[in-house]
């Protein structure tokens, strides 16, 4: 289970660079989704985004899931190739799986990386 | 005991090896006063005499094929259905199989889906169709559906031709009553002689989707092009509903730039059976794919290597969805899908063209000769297919009434949905009409008083 | 779309309708027209192309008859798949339903014309009345889902007739199929998840805590999809009532329940039925299905329109009239016309027709005699979450101890042994769950052969993991690879190249 230090988590399991702004899905949340065949960005760039609106969409061969916002803010950049390869997600969900980018609003209520993963090794049953 | 293969042996030793002494001792769970209650129910009958007796209520209707002419159409139609198509539905494999969820044993099933979904694509000119809804009414509120989630709820109003068939508007209103959504265009004073523009006037920024039918319900052609392009100016999608024999012949509703294209595939095989079960058929442009409600056929390869089909992106569905999908659907009309696949097959591109062609001409000169007796006319002059409106001197339904007598049934009574049209015939000719069966429509119409 | 295909590199094992077509070939073909020519629509209203196959009737026949052999069905052997009810689907019932009388009626002609017709649907609602124990049904939904649409349209109607419109919480307990939150979620109604307790029945602390007056109801499956009766059903509708809340049934494991208690007596406001599960009426591959639905008193006055009625009494000499009647307050039409007549109705009106009372009972009796038995011959081998009396199904979990075999596994491999797999990974509260329904027209040499199969596979998945992890071997197709299908969408048949010009 891969979870960078320098980034925080939502409890949805979404990805929080606060330095760039970038927005992804983690590795616990793309192996739990397991193989990702469509992604849906809902969101433009120049968009207000409060912390938990929906921001996209992403469906697997046997599951579907919402992603939301970690932090509020203007969208700054949309990840458009996500679309033609899905699959970006499961093999590279911190880097090339980036979806979006936010900037300028609070954060929500965010994990660190030590934090999420406690709570993720709390989760399996 | 009737279908039940249990002997008194096999169930003794059988409630012995559960712990229990007798069949009733397995219900203890249910509440005791409500516990095998008394069924006031017929006795049963054996296999000869329910025969018997389902022959009986069968042969006391008067049919279409054994006693009535008839001219009814106004959204089921009466077409000749090859043998082929009947053997192959009465093949245990087809109909008596499961939905296919394990493709390793159901590649009959999902390649003669596949093919079907093929086959409407061809037809429509669109790019992608599903595995079938009910019917033409709820392909249409699903259509409704598609739009409402992709704008993810923030249009709402939904402009709805006032010559889309009367209960398909009324499956519309049914389907989104919980969704507060404005629905225009088809009030009582709207203009039924009016060009398909119209409706432009009505769509907005805040318009989902525009319905039209193709031919519409009083089987005028109209070619959607200008429209369609306005209400896209405006954001919206719009949606032909379309008969698929016309189809066959037909500019198609991709041609016009339409978005999502339904219908009822009935005439393709099914019978008119009472009206239903029908095949509303589902087709769209590749962008709305994720969007589409209903089960998807696609292609892949098995660990063995050969081609085979599954059900895919089923993440859309209900059953992984819950309540953030589409639409609640979890079954297609399988076989009728199956019975429509066959019919387009074994009459191919030529039988399909000699069916339209057929229906054209004799709806031509029931037209024509209709017109030419006295008090009588054909009440808009569009160009149509297979179904056109015939203005009568009297109420429609006394007319109705009238052939009734002589055997024939008129048409459809306009007047029951559209209060203008009191004394308006919809008469629908099909191959199954021969040029006897309009003569003699013709001479008793010219006989009543 | 989608001309590009796997077909080019894969083994084709049977063509495509459009790959067997050849341009000039002849089907079945129309008499020439008998009345006068005239001009087609302008061109500009005519298509150019009509890219649809053709093939000579043979063709069609032996492409149709190969297809019909890859597939598993009912009429060739068992299907254990829970909550489906694949019992028996009786021969007799596919002549009956094709009788031309029946076959050739329009939906729009005059009632006096079809009153067989209309006969055999009033008397059917009687019947499912009776049956079920309530006061009203309409026939008219096309499918399962589309009664529970129907049943959650007519929950809102009577609330909102009612003024009491802050009700917009319906309550579905966990183990509940896909389609009751999707139906309540297409009235745009939120959902609040009830769980189940430890015995499978609903917990009734939480339900407790759930109601209140912002609760539209509940809907129930019952038994539930865990095959348990809910052994405080008095209590959960009690609850569900008392705060104003409407109960929904969802008739879909009815099987069990035919002549053993009536969900109206149980309290149940509405429920639907699934005809082509409880009555019999042929799967199809896929549907097309019929899903009527019974309504306690309080919401006859909702029920879809039209509804089949006598619209003129009868007297000594004369029979009634039957007719449509519009319930005072419907909730609208659910789909065009009348309903699944001619597929589901008059197959499930003779299926009934030919059991009677003593017959349905006997249904529900061997159904979850047929479970019991199959359930204790597996216990011990699989484990058993809930492990009670069961209705007509019950739950196992498919995997063991040691191994890294999973329910995928084990439904795969039953394929070799020439069954078809139950339900699996449904209910969601069930790990890697395995949900058998043998239905009662199963004999016991089957339900033996089908448990030693079972028990053979849970060695097999400790000595032979691998044949399980790559099952099935022995079956027309293999496991297919359902990433590339999702991920390289091809929905449509691939075209020939030169598949119009004639050669």
């Amino acid at each position: 289970m891969n979870i960078p230090s320098n980034l925080k988590f939502a409890k949805s399991d979404e990805w929080f660079d606060a330095a760039s702004g970038a927005v992804g899905i983690s590795d616990y949340a793309q192996n739990q989704l397991s193989d990702i065949v469509f992604v849906e960005i809902l969101v433009e760039e120049g968009k207000e985004v409060a912390a938990g609106d929906a921001i996209a969409s992403v469906e697997s061969v046997k599951a579907s899931s919402e992603i939301y916002a970690p932090a509020a803010g203007k969208v700054t950049a949309v990840n458009s190739g996500l679309a033609d390869k899905p699959e970006t997600l499961n093999s590279d969900p911190y880097g090339e799986g980036w979806m979006i980018k936010i900037e300028g609003g609070a954060a929500g209520e965010l994990l660190d990386s030590v934090a999420y993963e406690a709570y993720c090794a709390g989760r399996e049953h | 005991m009737t279908y039940i293969p249990i002997s008194p042996n096999e169930r003794d030793a059988m409630l012995e090896k559960v712990g229990v002494k007798t069949l009733d001792d397995l219900f203890d769970a249910v509440p005791k006063k409500h516990r095998f209650p008394e069924l006031s129910l017929p006795p049963a009958l054996t296999e000869m005499e329910a025969a018997a007796h389902l022959a009986d209520m069968a042969s006391s209707n008067e049919s279409v094929r054994e006693h009535l002419i008839s001219f009814l159409g106004a959204g089921a139609y009466n077409h000749y259905t090859p043998a082929v198509v009947d053997h192959i539905l009465r093949r245990g494999e087809f109909y008596t199989a499961y939905t296919p969820y394990q493709p390793e044993i159901s590649q009959g099933t999902l390649q003669a889906i596949f093919e079907y979904q093929s086959l409407m694509t061809h037809l429509t000119g669109m790019d992608v169709s599903n595995a079938s809804h009910y019917d033409g009414a709820t392909a249409a509120a699903e259509a409704v559906n598609l739009a409402y989630a992709q704008f993810r709820g923030k249009r709402k109003k939904v402009v709805l031709s006032p010559s889309l068939h009367p209960q398909y508007r009324e499956v519309i209103r049914t389907y989104t009553q919980g969704l507060e959504l404005e629905k225009v265009g088809d009030g009582e004073s709207a203009d039924l002689e009016a060009d398909p523009e119209a409706l432009t006037s009505l769509v907005d920024g805040n318009t989902m989707l525009v319905i039209v039918q193709y031919p519409d319900f009083f089987g005028r052609i109209h070619d959607y092009t200008k429209l369609i392009e306005d209400a896209h100016a405006k954001g919206a999608l719009v949606c032909i509903v379309a008969n698929p024999t016309a189809l066959i012949m037909l500019k198609t509703p991709a041609e016009m730039g339409a978005d999502i294209v339904v219908g009822e595939a009935q005439p393709f095989g099914i019978p008119l059976w009472f009206g239903g079960p029908y095949l509303g058929f589902f087709t769209t442009k590749k962008a709305y794919i994720h969007k589409m409600a209903g089960r998807l056929i696609g292609e892949t390869t098995d660990n063995r290597g050969q081609r085979s089909y599954v059900l895919t992106l089923t993440a859309r569905e209900q059953h992984i969805k819950r309540e953030r999908a589409t639409s609640n659907i979890c079954s297609n009309q399988g076989l009728l899908a199956l019975a429509s696949a066959v019919y387009m097959s074994t009459l191919g591109k030529t039988g399909l063209q000699q069916v339209a062609n057929l229906c054209y001409q004799k709806a031509h000169y029931a037209a024509t000769e209709l017109s030419k007796i006295d008090g009588f006319g054909l009440c808009f002059n569009d160009t149509f297919f297979h179904e056109f409106v015939l203005c009568c001197p009297r109420p429609a339904s006394e007319v109705n009434e009238y052939l009734l007598d002589h055997g024939i049934l008129g048409g459809y009574d306009l007047g029951q949905d559209y209060p203008s049209l009191a004394n308006h015939l919809l008469v629908a000719v099909t191959e199954m009409n021969s040029k006897e069966e309009i003569d003699t429509l013709v001479e008793i119409l010219k006989e009543m008083e | 779309m989608a001309t590009t295909s796997t077909s080019l590199s894969a083994k084709i094992v049977e063509p495509t309708i459009f790959e067997l077509s050849s341009p000039g070939r002849l089907g079945v073909t129309m008499p020439a027209s008998d009345v006068p020519e005239v001009g087609l629509p302008p061109k500009e209203l005519l298509r150019s192309e009509l890219p649809l196959p053709e093939l000579a009737e043979v063709d069609v026949v032996r492409h149709y008859t190969r297809l019909s052999k890859f597939n598993y069905s009912v009429d060739d052997g068992f299907y254990p798949l829970g909550s489906c009810t694949m019992k028996y689907n009786p021969k007799i019932n596919e002549d009956t339903c094709r009788l031309p009388g029946f076959l050739y009626t329009h939906p729009l002609q005059p009632i006096e014309t079809v009153q067989g017709n209309l006969v055999l649907m009033y008397e059917l609602q009687e019947w499912l009345k009776e049956i079920s124990g309530f006061a009203g049904v309409t026939l008219q939904p096309a499918a399962g889902a589309h009664g529970e649409f129907t049943g959650v349209l007519m929950m809102a109607a009577y609330h909102k007739q009612r003024g009491d419109i802050k009700r917009t919480k319906m309550l579905i307990p966990d183990a509940a199929h896909g389609t009751n939150p999707a139906s309540a979620g297409m009235m745009g109604f939120s959902v609040v998840t009830v769980p189940s307790d430890e015995r499978g029945n609903v917990d009734l602390k939480a339900l407790e805590a759930a109601c209140d007056d912002t609760v539209v109801g509940m809907m129930l499956t019952n038994p539930n999809t865990l095959g348990m009766f809910d052994e405080h059903i008095e209590e959960v509708v009690k609850l569900v009532k008392d705060c104003g809340g409407l109960m929904y049934g969802d008739g879909a494991n009815l099987n069990a329940l035919l002549g053993i208690v009536r969900p109206g007596d149980l309290g149940f406001d509405v429920m639907h039925f699934n005809l082509h599960k409880t009555f019999s009426v042929p799967h199809g591959g896929g549907g097309p299905g019929s899903g009527p639905v019974g309504v306690s008193e309080r919401l006859v006055d909702f029920l879809p329109s039209p509804l089949v009625g006598i619209v003129e009494e009868g007297d000594d000499d004369i029979e009634p009239l039957y007719g449509f009647v519009t319930p005072k307050h419907s909730i609208g039409r659910m789909k065009a016309f009348h309903g699944h007549f001619g597929g589901g109705l008059v197959r499930a009106y003779t299926y009934i027709a030919m059991h009677g009372p003593d017959g349905l009972k006997d249904i529900a009796q061997y159904a979850v005699l047929n479970a019991n038995y199959l359930q204790a011959k597996l216990r011990g081998t699989y484990t058993i979450p809930f492990d009670r009396i069961c209705m007509h199904e019950f739950v196992a979990e498919g995997r063991f101890e040691g191994s890294d075999v999973r329910a995928l596994d084990i439904a795969k491999r039953l394929m070799d042994y020439k069954f078809h797999p139950p339900t699996n990974y449904f209910p969601l509260i069930v790990h890697e769950a395995l949900m058998i329904e043998p239905t009662e027209t199963e004999n016991k040499d089957t339900l033996d052969k089908f448990a030693e199969a079972l028990i053979k596979i849970a060695e097999e998945a400790k000595s032979q993991p691998e044949l399980l992890h790559n099952a099935p071997h022995t079956t027309p197709f293999g496991r297919m690879d359902e990433v590339k299908a999702a991920r390289e969408l091809v929905l449509c048949c691939w075209l020939p190249e030169g598949y119009d010009s004639e050669k």
